[in-house]
């Protein structure tokens, strides 16, 4: 329900449009003044609905909303789940004229071959932040979340996200993603359990504001949303656990049936422009995946702990997406923790 | 009008039309839907299979283990968050009736012109939205928010008192929200309460609790009776209160339900059956209830 508190943010205002567009995007994370100059450069009005998991982006479309929305933001797995479900539709270069932008580590990625049906948006991470007023503690492992001191214990947000809940579960125990190996489910279900009492809440929304507030001392959450949370007067320290943590990046894709493909296609483009790419990225405080968007980024951006981690830290993990039968064993875990 | 004019009784279908309409469409279709959802199988990420199986209502009442692979037991935890809900429901209906009542019969003794303006000020939170005003509850009883700060500075308490993400917030925003709909159909009895009966039995010697329980009851409890169920049935399916003020911790009925359709992995025959479940027990407390009633009446 809070989905519909940050959902239905009408941003139109279709008076004077010549089309629109309809996005299906992440809560918070475009900002409005990019939105206004979309508009005002094409004259299409932006229509943005909002969701806050990959998954509930995936069921609503599977719901019957797909042929309603022109592009979404799925991270890196859920483009390969959308692409062999057959819900995305594809462009060619000479229609994506920037095409040529995207940083080249980025052009080919595993889940989209070549960049025929997505384009980079923001790529950051996932670990878990810690108010140091509260605890000044060693704070080096994802034992602080998992296995709380008890400065923290029942003081901790944790995001109601089952994929990373699960990936980072899965670092702190030291086992593969997607095992079918059940003593490594067993244990890992077994220390949610163990774990779930010492936390405050579940919420992915919220995860920065209960950190500004003060109702959490520590919680799980996104690198730049983390410097947001900073940025608005918590003494947040963010995290790159030693177990390791979650890469992801977002990507736009062109969704399949998409009712204004020709406007979807306008507004993927205008993201590629290192200009607009960097004010997302001094917006949101993640990274980019545009090539020459550094001169038009914040210096507080260019610099934040959060985007630059030291060189020692335990290499990041792209979620991977398990087979239906491994997948079944996974939910039956996140339906028992939340159950 | 028994008796009296019957020329329009040609009529009579087809100006009932419109609301067998709107009944089917808005409250029969609905259940219907709901029923059939229930005995379909769950799609892998989302959405269902045109296949009919009994899978939702086992897992609601039959566990086999974590992975599914050991001998089947009952499954406890969702009859208890029933339970749980059931009690929460009840404990704010208790506490609505113990609040709305005075309060209703305040409004209803007071003078008609000062009535209105008393009406009124109990309606006037309610035009704001429900998120809204769950949100600001929220946000009065953080740790740092005024009450714990106010009594934290006036010494009464050393620290926070943890009130937020538990059960008592849980209640207290259900009690808030659900108060009016107690003392709005109270004052609609009580108002037309003749006050003189209250006279009467005062001349004949009855004392106050006894003209309240032989005189007044009687008169003022279908009011009552209607409060309870306006307040104990939306509590039951409550989601916002035990989301936002509970921390998605604490599950209730609606909570439940809400998560199989829009949580991260979404269920939703789950979701029907529970909800399926949750009308049948509405339906047989009211049978219950109407028949008791109807029982009373022929004494």
């Amino acid at each position: 329900m809070r989905k519909l508190l940050l959902g239905t943010c009408l941003l139109a205002s279709p008076a004077f449009a010549e089309g629109e567009l309809k996005v299906y995007h992440w809560f918070e994370y475009i900002p409005q003044e990019l939105v206004d100059k979309f508009q005002a450069e094409t004259g299409i009005a932006v229509t943005i609905d909002t969701y806050d998991s990959n998954e509930s982006m995936l069921a609503a479309l599977k719901a019957g909303r797909l042929g309603e929305y022109d592009v979404a933001v799925p991270a890196d797995f859920m483009v390969g789940i959308m692409i062999a479900d057959g819900m995305l539709d594809s462009f060619t270069p000479e229609e994506m004229p920037n095409l040529g932008n995207i940083e080249p580590k980025w052009l080919d990625v595993p889940f989209d071959p070549g960049r025929k049906h997505s384009i980079p948006y923001q790529w950051g991470s996932t670990s878990f932040s810690v108010n140091r007023d509260v605890y000044q503690g060693d704070i080096s492992s994802l034992a602080t979340i998992f296995d709380p001191p008890p400065e923290l214990s029942g003081k901790i947000n944790v995001l109601d996200s089952q994929n990373e809940v699960l990936i980072l579960g899965s670092l702190y125990l030291g086992i593969p993603q997607c095992t079918q190996d059940r003593e490594q489910l067993k244990a890992l279900n077994d220390m949610l359990l163990a774990a779930k009492p010492h936390w405050a809440s579940f919420g992915s929304d919220i995860a920065k504001d209960v950190l500004v507030s003060g109702d959490a001392a520590a919680g799980m959450i996104y690198n730049g949303f983390s410097a947001k949370a900073r940025a608005e007067g918590a003494n947040v320290e963010y995290v790159y656990p030693k177990e390791g943590h979650v890469v992801w990046m977002d990507n736009v894709v062109l969704l399949k049936d998409a009712p204004n493909r020709d406007h979807a296609l306008k507004f993927m483009n205008f993201l590629l422009d290192p200009v607009n790419a960097a004010a997302v990225t001094n917006y949101a405080a993640y990274t980019s995946g545009v090539a020459g968007v550094e001169p038009y980024l914040d210096e507080a951006i260019k610099t934040s702990p959060e985007n630059n981690p030291p060189a020692d830290i335990t290499p990041g993990v792209f979620a991977e997406a398990c087979d239906e039968e491994t997948q079944k064993l996974y939910d039956a875990i996140w339906t028992n923790l939340k159950k | 009008m028994a008796g009296g004019d019957t020329s329009w009784r040609p009529l009579a279908r087809p100006l009932l039309i419109p609301a067998w309409l709107v009944i089917g469409i808005f409250a029969l279709l609905p259940v219907l839907l709901m029923a059939v959802y229930s005995f379909l199988t769950k799609e892998f990420r989302g959405g269902v299979i045109w296949d009919f199986t009994l899978t939702a209502y086992d897992q609601f009442f039959i566990t086999r283990g974590l992975f599914g692979d050991e001998a089947a037991q009952v499954e406890w935890t969702y009859i208890t968050i029933f339970g749980l809900s059931i009690l929460q429901a009840g404990i704010c209906t208790a506490l609505c009736l113990i609040v709305g009542f005075p309060t209703a019969w305040f409004i209803a003794t007071r003078p008609a012109r000062t009535r209105a303006v008393w009406l009124f000020l109990i309606t006037i939170p309610y035009w704001v939205n429900l998120l809204i005003r769950t949100v600001s509850l929220k946000f009065l009883i953080r740790d740092n928010g005024p009450l714990n700060e106010g009594l934290m500075s006036i010494g009464l308490i050393d620290g926070p008192l943890p009130l937020v993400n538990t059960n008592l917030a849980v209640q207290l925003g259900l009690f808030y929200s659900y108060l009016p709909f107690m003392v709005l159909p109270i004052y609609a009895a009580v108002e037309r309460y003749n006050f003189a009966l209250s006279e009467a039995a005062a001349d004949l010697y009855a004392s106050r609790w006894t003209t309240l329980r032989e005189i007044v009851l009687p008169v003022v409890r279908p009011g009552i009776v209607a409060g309870c169920i306006l307040v104990f049935v939306p509590a039951l399916g409550a989601f916002l209160a035990p989301d936002l003020l509970g921390g998605a911790k604490t599950f209730m009925i609606g909570s439940l339900i809400e998560e199989q359709f829009k949580g991260s992995q979404g269920n939703w025959p789950f979701g029907a059956a529970v909800s399926m479940i949750l009308l049948s027990l509405v339906l047989m407390a009211l049978l219950i209830y109407a028949r008791a009633a109807a029982r009373e009446g022929e004494r």
